[in-house]
C-alpha cells in the first residue's frame, strides 16, 4: 500500500529557490525604467492644510512630478467602504491625498515621483507644509465624553455605529444570579508587523489602457476590482500579481490602501512604471494597526461556578477612517462565549473615531480580546468563588458531544448564525492536564515562593470561527506527456507553504506523485476568480477546492484510461501517476499519457512507438467515439476546476497553558514551559501546522509582554520603529510543546478547520493568567495586555510580593 | 540651503561572492541598495534600515554585517558573501541552508538570507569542540527577527546543520 501523502509531516517542497536567495519580493520584480515614489506625510494628528507648496521639490533635478490632492482631478475622492453596515453613522473614507483636514500623522499630504528614492527623499525635505493645529482625540473613553473634540470636525460626536446582539434572556439571568461579577478588561493597540514592509510596481501598456501591478498583498482578486470601479475600466484589463511575499498577518489583506490607487494613477500619468516601496519608519503610520478594545463585562454566576449569562459592552478603537466599517467588533462579538455553554448573552459594541491610524484586522482579528474577556472572566469567576482554573472551565465547557452548539441570535461576521461545527474541549483539556502534571507544578511553584523569581501556571482555552467569506477555487491540470500536474488558485501564499499543502491534497486526490506537482497562487492572469488569504480560509476554501478540482481530473482520468486499455473504470486505481488495472499492474498507462490522448491536437513528437502504443491512434475505427481516443462528448484537456464555498465558519480551537517565571526584583519575565492541545480538525501537514501554531505563539507573546504601539496626546507614535517597538527575538519566546487533536469539521470534504491565527488567539489571557497565578498570594488580577517589565514589577511591589521578599 | 542632490560618485571596487566588480557609485548609497540595484543580488532583502532586524545581513570578510548600516564605499577592497554566494546553482544547499528546509525553519523567506548567513558566522567558529545547546543558539540568532516562524524550527534548523558541520562533536551539556 502506497504512503499517503495528506497528513504527512514532510518539509516544504518549494524552499529552495528562497534558500538560495531566488525568490522574487516586489521589490526584487524586474522592471526596467520604474520610477520611485515616496509620500509626503502628515506630522500632525489633526490639523487643517494652510498651504502646502511643492514648487521647489518639483524643481529638484531628477524629479519626474509631485502630485498634491488638487493634481488628481477625478481621483480625488474618498475610497471605497468595504463593509457597509445599516448600523453604520456617518461612515468616513480617507481620499488618496488629503487635502483639507489631516486626520492622522502618516496621512498623505503629496506624492513625489523620482528617479530613485534617494532623489525622491531629497525632494521630500523640499515641500513646504504648513498645518493649523486642531485638538487631538487619542484616549478612546475620552472621545465618548460630553463635549468630547472632534476626531473629524463635520461629524456630531465621534462613533461610527453601534451594534447590539443577544442570546437568551440575560436580564433574567442576571436577576436570578447567585453572584454577578463587574469587571473592565482590555487589550491595547498593536500591529502586524511583516520583516516585509508594503510595496507595490505599476507598469501600464503603452495604450494606458491595461495595467499591471506586482503588489505584496494578500488579496490580488478583490484589489482588481477596486481598481476596476476607480479607474472605470473593466476588471480583464487589470492584471495583479502577488509575488513572493515577506508576511502578511492581515495588513497586506486590507485593501485599498490610497498607494494601491496612487502608484497606478502616476504610473498612467508618466507612461512609466512606478515603484513604491515602503520605508519601515513609515510603515509604523502608513500601514494600519489593529487591537485596542475595551470591554466592559458583567457576569452571571451560579453558586457552582456555571456561568448563566455574560453581558459585554465594548468599544473599539478603528483609527481615523472606517473603510472596513465595523468589521472587526462584528467579528469579536461573534466570538464571545467562547468554549462554553453560557446560554445567555447580551454583547453590544460602539465604533470610536480617534486620531489616529486606521485599525484593520491583525491575525487573530478581533478574536484575541474576545478570548482575553472570555476567559479572565472564568479566571475571575474561580476567583470569586475559590475555583480551581480547570474545574472552572469544566463546569461550563459545551460537551463533546452537544455539537453542533448554536448560539441563536448572535451572528458571525459574514452573517451566519453562530454555530460552532466540532469540538472536544473536555478531551482537549485532558490532554493538556496529562502534558502538564499540574501536581508537579504546584510543588515546584511552593518552592519558587521562598525565592525572588516566582513560578506561575495560567491557561485559556479558544474558539476561532475559521474560513470565512464565500469562495475560493482551483483549476488542476495534467500536462501532457511530462505527467506534471498543475494546480492554480486565486488566493496567495506570504509563507503559510499552501503550495505544500495543496499539492499534498492534489496528489492524494488524483494519484499523482508529489514530485509532479507544481502550485501557482495569487494573479488574477491565471485564476479568474478568488477572495485571499485571510481568515484562516487558505485550507477549508482553497484545499477543498482543489479536492474538488483534482476529484474531477481523476473521474476523468479513469474515463479514459478505461476506454484506452478496454476496461470498466470500477477495475482501474491510480498510483504515483500511473493508472493500472486492479491486479494486472502490467496493463496501465501514465496520467501523461491520457493527458496526451485529451489533447485536441493529439500528435506525437515523440519517436518512441512503444510509448505510443497504449495511446492506439492507429486503430482502425468506425467513427471518433470509437476506440481509445476522447469520445465526442467529452472536452478535451485532462483539466478541471473546482470552487468550494462552506455553509458556515468551521470552529477550530484548542487550550493553551504557560509556566511563567516572574522575576519580582527586575519585573522580567522567562517562559519555563508553554504546552498547546491544538483542534484545527483534520491536519493536511502536521510539520506545517506546527510551523503556524508556534509563529502565532510568538506574535503572541509580543503582544503580552512587548509590543504596544504608544500614542502619545498628541496623536504621535512615541516608538515607530523597531528599535523601540520590541517584537520579540528568539531568547524571548518559548519551546511550545504542541498536541494535535483532531475533530473533523462536518462542513468540507477535507475535514480542514483553518490553523493560520490561533496559535495568536489565547496567548494575552494565558499570560495574564499565568502572571496572576505567580502573584496568586497577593490576590493580583491583570486585567489589561500588554504588560511590560516595568509594570509587571509596579505590579508586583504593588501587590507586596516585591517588597516582601527584599525584606529577607 | 545645503547640497542635498548627493551626487558625488566614486569608484568602487570589492569582490562579491568571489567575483570581482569595480562600478561608480553615489558616496551616500548603501551597501544593501548596491548590491541588490547595482548587482542585481537581490537575495539580500531590506526590512528596517535601521539595522535591527537583520534580514539584510551579509558577510564582509567573514565577519556578519548589516549591509543597510554600511555605505558601499565602506566596502573598497572587502571580500562580501551573500545568499547567493553561499551555495551555487546545481550544486547542494550549503549544510545551513539544507538544514533550513528540513526544519521548515523558513515560512515567507524574507528574513531567511540574514539568518542563514548569521548562522554560517557563528557555526564556523574552529574553537569549540561541542555542540551548541538551544540557549546559546537562541543566544547566536538573537540579531535577528523573524515574524512567522516563532524560531522554534529555526533552532531546530541551527542544531542540525551544527551537528552535520561539527561531527563527532561532543553533545551539549545539559544547561539550566
Amino acid at each position: 500500500m502506497k504512503e499517503r501523502v495528506f497528513g504527512k509531516r514532510m518539509p516544504r517542497t518549494s524552499d529552495e529557490r528562497l534558500l538560495r536567495g531566488r525568490g522574487m519580493y516586489v521589490d526584487d520584480v524586474p522592471v526596467r525604467g520604474a520610477l520611485e515614489v515616496v509620500f509626503v506625510r502628515s506630522p500632525h494628528a489633526h490639523a487643517r492644510i494652510t498651504e502646502i507648496d511643492l514648487e521647489e521639490a518639483r524643481a529638484t533635478p531628477g524629479v519626474h512630478a509631485v502630485y498634491g490632492a488638487g493634481d488628481l482631478g477625478a481621483f480625488d475622492r474618498p475610497l471605497p467602504l468595504l463593509f457597509p453596515h445599516p448600523d453604520l453613522v456617518e461612515p468616513r473614507t480617507q481620499n488618496p491625498i488629503a487635502s483639507d483636514e489631516v486626520h492622522y500623522a502618516g496621512q498623505i499630504v503629496a506624492m513625489i515621483v523620482a528617479e530613485d528614492r534617494y532623489v525622491a527623499e531629497d525632494a521630500r525635505e523640499r515641500v513646504r507644509l504648513e498645518l493649523d493645529p486642531l485638538p487631538v482625540v487619542v484616549d478612546v473613553d475620552a472621545a465618548l465624553e460630553d463635549g468630547a473634540d472632534q476626531v473629524h470636525s463635520d461629524m456630531e460626536g465621534n462613533v461610527s455605529g453601534h451594534i447590539v446582539q443577544q442570546v437568551g434572556d440575560p436580564d433574567a439571568a442576571f436577576r436570578d444570579a447567585h453572584l454577578v461579577l463587574r469587571h473592565r478588561y482590555i487589550l491595547e493597540r498593536s500591529a502586524a508587523m511583516p520583516m516585509e514592509t508594503r510595496g507595490m510596481v505599476a507598469e501600464w501598456d503603452p495604450r494606458g489602457e491595461e495595467l499591471m501591478l506586482w503588489n505584496a498583498t494578500q488579496v490580488v482578486h478583490p484589489l482588481r476590482s477596486g481598481l476596476a470601479q476607480f479607474f472605470d475600466i473593466p476588471e480583464s484589463r487589470i492584471r495583479i500579481t502577488a509575488p513572493d511575499t515577506g508576511g502578511g498577518f492581515g495588513v497586506k489583506g486590507f485593501f485599498m490602501y490610497p498607494e494601491e490607487v496612487l502608484v497606478p494613477w502616476a504610473a498612467r500619468e508618466l507612461r512609466r512604471p512606478v515603484k513604491w516601496i515602503e520605508d519601515r519608519v513609515e510603515h509604523f503610520t502608513a500601514s494600519h494597526h489593529e487591537r485596542t478594545q475595551i470591554h466592559d463585562v458583567e457576569i452571571a454566576v451560579t453558586e457552582d461556578g456555571v456561568v448563566t449569562a455574560l453581558r459585554d459592552e465594548f468599544l473599539v478603537d478603528t483609527g481615523a477612517f472606517v473603510p472596513y466599517g465595523l468589521e472587526l467588533g462584528r467579528i469579536t462579538a461573534g466570538q464571545i462565549g467562547g468554549a462554553y455553554r453560557i446560554p445567555n448573552i447580551h454583547v453590544g459594541f460602539r465604533g470610536v473615531y480617534t486620531n489616529t491610524v486606521v485599525c484593520t484586522p491583525y491575525r487573530g482579528a478581533g478574536r484575541p480580546h474576545m478570548c482575553f474577556v472570555t476567559e479572565r472572566a472564568l479566571d475571575d469567576v474561580a476567583r470569586a468563588l475559590g475555583i480551581d482554573q480547570f474545574e472552572v472551565r469544566r463546569r461550563n465547557f459545551v460537551g463533546d458531544d452537544e455539537f453542533p452548539y448554536r448560539r441563536d441570535g448572535l451572528v458571525t461576521a459574514d452573517g451566519f448564525t453562530v454555530i460552532m461545527d466540532s469540538g472536544a474541549y473536555f478531551t482537549q483539556m485532558s490532554m493538556l492536564e496529562e502534558a502538564l502534571d499540574m501536581p508537579a507544578l504546584r510543588e515546584a511553584q511552593a518552592a519558587s515562593r521562598e525565592t525572588t523569581k516566582l513560578l506561575g501556571v495560567g491557561l485559556a482555552c479558544y474558539v476561532e470561527s475559521t474560513g470565512g467569506g464565500p469562495y475560493e477555487g482551483a483549476h488542476v491540470i495534467v500536462e501532457p506527456d511530462t505527467g506534471t500536474v498543475r494546480v492554480t488558485t486565486g488566493f496567495t501564499d506570504q509563507g503559510q507553504s499552501h503550495s505544500t499543502t495543496l499539492a499534498q491534497v492534489a496528489a492524494e486526490r488524483l494519484g499523482a506523485d508529489l514530485a509532479s506537482v507544481q502550485v501557482e497562487l495569487g494573479d488574477t492572469a491565471k485564476f479568474r476568480w478568488g477572495i485571499g488569504t485571510y481568515a484562516s480560509r487558505g485550507a477549508v476554501h482553497g484545499a477543498s477546492a482543489v479536492d474538488r478540482a483534482a476529484g474531477t481530473v481523476r473521474d476523468k482520468a479513469l474515463r479514459l484510461a478505461a476506454n484506452m486499455l478496454e476496461v470498466s473504470p470500477a477495475d482501474l486505481e491510480v498510483e504515483d501517476g500511473r493508472i493500472s488495472v486492479k491486479g494486472s499492474p502490467g496493463t496501465s498507462v501514465t496520467l501523461g499519457q491520457v493527458a496526451k490522448a485529451a489533447k485536441p491536437d493529439r500528435y506525437g513528437f515523440d519517436n518512441d512507438l512503444a510509448a505510443l502504443a497504449a495511446l492506439g491512434p492507429a486503430v482502425p475505427r468506425e467513427s471518433s467515439d470509437e476506440g481509445p481516443l476522447l469520445h465526442s462528448d467529452e472536452e478535451p484537456g485532462l483539466e478541471a476546476t473546482g470552487f468550494f464555498s462552506p455553509q458556515n465558519s468551521t470552529w477550530a480551537s484548542g487550550v493553551h497553558a504557560a509556566v511563567i517565571e516572574l522575576d519580582t526584583e527586575t519585573g522580567a519575565v522567562r517562559f519555563v514551559r508553554y504546552v498547546v492541545v491544538h483542534d484545527c480538525g483534520i491536519v493536511i501537514n502536521p510539520l506545517v501546522v506546527d510551523g503556524q501554531v508556534i509563529g502565532g505563539i510568538a506574535q503572541g507573546v509580543g503582544g503580552s509582554f512587548y509590543e504596544r504601539l504608544a500614542y502619545d496626546a498628541q496623536g504621535q507614535i512615541q516608538n515607530a520603529s523597531l528599535m523601540d517597538f520590541l517584537i520579540p527575538y528568539a531568547t524571548e519566546v518559548p519551546e511550545v510543546e504542541l498536541h494535535h487533536l483532531e475533530t473533523p469539521s462536518p462542513l468540507n470534504p477535507l475535514g480542514v478547520k483553518g490553523a493560520g491565527e490561533g496559535g495568536a488567539i489565547p496567548v494575552p489571557a494565558v499570560a495574564a493568567a499565568a502572571i496572576d497565578d505567580a502573584l496568586s498570594a497577593f490576590g493580583v488580577a491583570v486585567r489589561r495586555m500588554p504588560l511590560d517589565p516595568e509594570e509587571l514589577m509596579d505590579l508586583a511591589a504593588a501587590s507586596g510580593a516585591h517588597s516582601d521578599k527584599g525584606d529577607r | 540651503m545645503t547640497d542635498l542632490t548627493g551626487d558625488e560618485v566614486t569608484e568602487l571596487t570589492l569582490t562579491v561572492n568571489g567575483e570581482r566588480f569595480t562600478r561608480e557609485v553615489p558616496v551616500r548609497r548603501l551597501l544593501s541598495d548596491f548590491l541588490r540595484h547595482d548587482l542585481g543580488l537581490t537575495g539580500t532583502h531590506v526590512g528596517c534600515e535601521h539595522g535591527v532586524c537583520g534580514c539584510c545581513t551579509v558577510r564582509v570578510d567573514g565577519t556578519a554585517v548589516r549591509s543597510c548600516l554600511m555605505l558601499a564605499v565602506q566596502a573598497e577592497a572587502a571580500d562580501v558573501v551573500t545568499i547567493e554566494g553561499l551555495s551555487k546553482e546545481g550544486e547542494p544547499l550549503h549544510p545551513v541552508q539544507q538544514a533550513f528546509q528540513d526544519a521548515h525553519g523558513l515560512q515567507c523567506g524574507f528574513c531567511t538570507p540574514g539568518f542563514v548567513l548569521a548562522v554560517c558566522g557563528v557555526l564556523e567558529d574552529d574553537s569549540r569542540t561541542e555542540l551548541l545547546g538551544d540557549d546559546e543558539i537562541r543566544e547566536a540568532i538573537s540579531g535577528n527577527l523573524c515574524r512567522c516562524t516563532g524560531y522554534q524550527h529555526i533552532v531546530e534548523a541551527v542544531r542540525i546543520a551544527d551537528a552535520k558541520m561539527r561531527p563527532g562533536a561532543a553533545a551539549p551539556e545539559s544547561r539550566a
